[in-house]
């Protein structure tokens, strides 16, 4: 077996030396009967050849986005990520190793991720980041939580505009406290009123932009309002991207910006794992959960990063912890950095106009096509469409075609049968026009 | 703005600060331009924006390098990591085994790594197929009814299994108010209570190092909801009274939680279902042998009992009679299931499934047996073969990991933390420190089946060595190490006093 | 300086015209280590004794402090959010935490003096 390196001898000059008849002599606290009545009908080791041809066989099932036209977004968007990231981040010394809880022997890992945390900074706009969250959604609930902590008041607002899986992890993550959620209705027109549900007993309300239905806002007034009755602002972006092209969430005046960050650096991978950042103001860092990463100096002066603030954390703070994250998503967020490194300010403003003007196009063409209207609003590289017939079957249709159109919304709200005819649409820089000719060509025929 | 930062007190010996093949290297912020990509991109289409009143005015502060600049940048940060790659990690509790590159090659297949989430599920029936099976044989090596695949890492699971765990108490009419947590617990376990709104009662341990089944007795109620229990717990030892306990705590109507992160000393010899177990969550980044990434991303599948299954969250994979399905909403999941919510975004670690489905499926039921074998084995032979010189608080045999307490070090001014620090000098990750907390000074070493003999006899000399070293008096030696490392140690007060978590631009005078 | 007393979770009291000055002892300050911050309660909040009002960290850990005496929260050390190192400098004096307007004056006589609270140290060790 390719993975243990201990040999037959091995073994037996070990039990030799620790006394012990076999193996199993080591497991005598183990009760016998539970050793032995353990049979598992399992198959035996395989070669690496016999592995990867069992894997080229699952992917063989599936229609890969790199071989289909492809213009799926709903919270995941496709992008070309550049062939250093993948190499960088496959190097052993990152990817093999621990949390650097020992900075002496962890620089590089510690540096890494305070560039991210002002990367993540400046994107947002607001003044510290962790140093990241499994994904948005559960940055979102970490988000909930925090307000309360803050704000000790325990209702929470969720618009109908957040991603449904965003607004379902906060519902099930404070389900069993004494949290109320209060989530408003999807609000694929954008008329929900937000600014008349903000109260003084709220801890906080969760908005997003670009919004579940591709819908830009602008939080400014918003902000001011909770301002004036104590209410923090949760602003989530799902497509970071944007922040190329957009105003920053912190420049709106929202209080936490919660980020999903696999659309930089990570390959979508059927949506996991991926990155939530997660960034907030200054005077709130010490109710942040997650790890932060704080600069210092070593015995000889010299400049050096260190996991810092950790008495907020889980395995010092117990059940008083901010969270109970520990393993996160060090290798994402890394993944993350290296891309917005590669494309700096120039690279990251272009592809955002890139991303833009793709589904500018996108949105004149759909416009042409016969039983397809595109709702009208400014949005960045998403839009809705409302087609003349339920959405879920011409996806079906579209696909078996080979072009993979969008996301049908009922896949999110069946309850809502007026959702039904709604398909969110994306175009990003990986969409040519010949991908553009051949949905609006399919989509033609299937709703002829 | 490519200033080094030496000091002048840096004992170096170089002009750069360089030191050989360790490079300083300058914040990416402290490098780079105001303009050029390391990416290059065709034209934005030549039609009308709608970005009006929303765009963004300011410049985000992003640094311009070309890809070399990225590259080396990244090359030279990685070159002060530690990793299992290049060394032993005797990190108890954590399992730093081997990661195999074929299932990093693996995850990368066009039509695997590529997928999207939302895509129609007749076009991933492939990818549905893999989660369902690693679901199979995560089910197969505990002798579980059901699997939660969606936690993206240990606590995460440790939250579904509570979750579920509150949820079925509240659908038999009372949630209850108390989770029981052994002294000896990992953080997450109370964290996690707390978060499902119970309280964590801590129940002593014994002083073998086992849970006290008096006191458990006398802390059992009507209040109480469940049990988290970590076994083999952390100070490295079975739990014999595992069935017992269960036993007393289903009497009391409650659900038993095994903490699952020490999973790799059971993994294809032990059932935990034999065991008595309702949920147990598998770090896949350990016992699976996926990438820590410095870090994560991990997944924590949690695999549950038939009384806790049917309120497993959303989503999960069904196999129905047209192919795999993929149930996202309370509506598709029929009225057999009573989901207790949505943990996470899109579908769970896909991409850490596949590699652990590549790992269990090369290693087979007869690998995986003696991975176990020879973690124990392992673990014991450091036990035996240091126990003369450190000093081990409980009697062997261990499981797959080793404790020792630091009453070999009493008198000699040197702490647990210096033995750690001076370890590094010598080449390898320090063991775990101060944990678990129910032993004076802690050092928990955990060597894994990845090792060979030869690494153990080395790591096992130097141990001896430094023991010596310590109790001859070389205070000093181990209170200056180490020395040898890309920086020393670290101002850890200044850091938390001061606080600095981004860069900012030096101020213009 | 008025007379100090002490609890058996190692806070301090000082009195004078019925408002109290509390911090951690010397003893407690040296078991930390250097204090890195110090969470402190809002200015009027109502306290019981025994309340967790302020909670102390070091790099590595973090106590709860527990009210001696129940009272009104009448002021807080603001220099402590700058200068949590004067807790490890002068514990029982420029490294108070918060002063009390006392409810109940006799909640005073289940506290330590002095001697009795060394001696009770002194046991610990």
């Amino acid at each position: 077996m390719r993975y243990l390196p201990l040999s037959a001898d091995d073994r037996t000059q070990m039990l030799g030396a620790i006394g012990a008849a076999s193996v199993e002599d080591l497991f005598r606290d183990v009760p016998p009967d539970v050793l032995k009545g353990a049979v598992f009908d399992l198959p035996d080791h395989q070669g690496e050849l016999a592995v990867e041809r069992a894997f080229t066989a699952f992917a063989a099932k599936n229609l890969s986005p790199a071989r289909a036209p492809t213009f799926l977004g709903a919270g995941a968007y496709c992008h070309h990520i550049p062939a250093a990231v993948d190499a960088l981040i496959q190097r052993g010394e990152f990817l093999t190793s621990y949390t650097p809880y020992q900075p002496e022997i962890s620089q590089g890992t510690l540096q890494a991720l305070f560039e991210f945390q002002t990367q993540v900074c400046l994107l947002t706009g607001r003044e510290v980041s962790n140093a990241s969250m499994y994904d948005a959604a559960t940055a979102c609930a970490e988000a909930a939580l925090m307000a309360t902590r803050v704000t000790r008041r325990k209702k929470v607002l969720i618009s109908g505009g957040v991603h449904p899986h965003y607004a379902d992890v906060i519902i099930t993550q404070t389900g069993f406290t004494d949290i109320v959620c209060e989530r408003l209705s999807p609000d694929p027109l954008g008329i929900e009123d937000l600014m008349g549900r903000i109260a003084p007993d709220l801890a906080c309300v969760v908005v997003q932009t670009p919004g579940f239905f591709g819908r830009l806002s602008d939080f400014t007034a918003l902000a001011a309002q909770c301002r004036g009755l104590g209410v923090l602002l949760v602003v989530a972006v799902s497509e970071p991207v944007s922040l190329g092209a957009l105003k920053p969430p912190g420049e709106m005046g929202a209080d936490i910006v919660v980020v999903d960050g696999s659309s930089l650096g990570m390959p979508l991978s059927f949506g996991g794992p991926g990155v939530g950042l997660f960034a907030s103001r200054e005077k709130y860092v010490r109710n942040m959960p997650g790890r932060l990463v704080g600069e210092t100096v070593d015995v000889d002066g010299r400049r050096g990063w260190v996991l810092t603030l950790s008495t907020r954390e889980q395995h010092i703070r117990r059940e008083k912890a901010t969270s109970n994250i520990c393993t996160n998503s060090g290798l994402c967020a890394l993944a993350f950095s290296i891309h917005v490194a590669m494309l700096g300010e120039s690279g990251l403003v272009k592809l955002a106009q890139v991303n833009h003007k793709a589904a500018a196009a996108l949105f004149r063409r759909l416009a042409a096509v016969k039983g397809a209207k595109p709702l009208s609003g400014s949005f960045f590289n998403e839009f809705a469409v409302m087609l003349d017939r339920p959405a879920a079957p011409v996806v079906e249709a579209l696909a078996a075609k080979g072009v993979l159109a969008g996301v049908p919304v009922s896949r999110f709200y069946p309850q809502f049968p007026e959702m039904e005819n709604l398909l969110l649409v994306a175009a990003t820089e990986t969409n040519s026009d010949a991908d553009m000719d051949a949905l609006v060509a399919a989509l033609t025929e299937v709703l002829r | 703005m490519t200033e080094v930062h030496v000091s002048p007190s840096a004992p170096v010996g170089t002009v750069s600060g360089n030191r050989g093949l360790t490079v300083e290297e300058p914040l990416l912020f402290e490098q780079g331009s105001a303009d050029g990509s390391g990416v290059d991109f065709p034209k934005p289409r030549d039609v009308p924006g709608c970005l009006d009143g929303f765009a963004r005015t300011g410049r985000i502060g992003l640094p311009c390098l070309a890809e070399p600049q990225v590259v080396r940048h990244y090359t030279r940060l990685s070159q002060k990591n530690y990793s299992i790659d290049a060394g032993f990690y005797p990190l108890g509790s954590c399992t730093m085994k081997y990661n195999p590159r074929l299932n990093e090659k693996l995850a990368r297949i066009t039509g695997l790594g590529d997928l999207h989430p939302f895509q129609p599920t007749s076009t991933v029936q492939g990818a549905l197929e893999a989660m369902h099976v690693l679901a199979a044989w995560l089910m197969e090596l505990t002798g579980m009814a059901g699997v939660a695949m969606s936690p993206a890492a240990g606590a995460h699971g440790e939250l579904c299994g509570v979750m579920a765990i509150r949820a079925a108490q509240e659908a038999k009419g009372n949630p209850r108010k108390i989770i029981l947590v052994p002294e000896s617990a990992h953080g997450t376990n109370p964290a996690t209570a707390a978060l499902c709104g119970y309280a964590a009662v801590a129940i002593p341990a014994t002083a073998e190092g086992r849970v006290d089944i008096a006191a458990l007795k006398e802390k059992l109620s009507d209040d109480v909801a469940g049990i988290m229990l970590t076994n083999p717990n952390t100070c490295g030892l079975f739990e014999r009274d595992v069935r017992e306990i269960a036993a007393l705590v289903h009497a009391a109507g409650a659900f038993f939680y095994m903490d699952g992160a020490n999973f790799n000393a059971l993994i294809g010899r032990v059932k935990i279902a034999d065991l008595g177990v309702d949920a147990m969550h598998i770090n896949l980044h350990k016992t699976f042998s996926t990438p820590h990434g410095g870090g994560g991303p991990g997944a924590g599948p949690t695999v549950l009992s038939p009384a806790l299954a049917p309120f497993a969250p959303l989503p999960f994979v069904r196999k129905g009679k047209d192919g795999f399905e993929l149930v996202e909403t309370r509506a598709q999941a029929g009225a057999e299931a009573h989901p207790f919510g949505r943990m996470k975004g899109f579908h769970g670690q896909f991409g850490v499934i596949l590699r652990a489905l590549g790992y269990a499926m090369s290693l087979g039921k007869d690998g995986l047996r003696q991975t176990s074998g020879d973690a124990v084995l392992n673990a014991n032979y450091l036990l035996s073969s240091l126990k003369d010189v450190l000093s081990a608080p409980f009697e062997g045999p261990c499981m797959h990991e080793a404790l020792f307490d630091d009453g070999f070090l009493k008198d000699t001014g040197v702490a647990t933390l210096d033995i750690a620090k001076a370890l590094i000098d010598e080449g390898y990750h320090p063991m775990t420190m101060y944990f678990p907390l129910v032993v004076h000074g802690a050092l928990l070493m955990e060597p894994t089946e990845s090792e060979s003999k030869q690494t153990l006899d080395d790591f096992i000399a130097t141990i001896r060595a430094l023991a010596a070293k310590a109790k001859a008096g070389e205070e000093d030696f181990f209170h200056a190490a180490p020395r040898l490392t890309p920086r020393r140690r670290l101002d850890e007060t200044l850091a938390a006093r001061k606080p600095v978590l981004r860069w900012t631009p030096p101020a213009v005078e | 300086m008025a007379q100090l007393y002490f609890s058996d979770e190692h806070e301090w009291i000082s009195v004078e015209g019925g408002i109290g000055t509390v911090g951690i002892t010397n003893y407690a300050q040296e078991q930390l280590g250097d204090v890195v911050f110090v969470d402190l309660p809002e200015v009027g909040a109502p306290i019981n004794k025994g309340d967790d009002v302020a909670v102390v960290e070091s790099v590595k850990a973090a106590s709860e402090v527990y009210s001696p005496v129940s009272g009104e929260i009448a002021e807080i050390n603001e220099e402590l959010a700058d200068a949590p190192g004067l807790v490890n400098q002068n514990a029982e004096g420029d490294g108070w935490f918060y002063k009390i307007t006392l409810s109940d004056v006799a909640e005073l006589d289940d506290l330590m003096s002095r001697e009795d609270y060394d001696a009770y140290v002194e046991g610990l060790e």
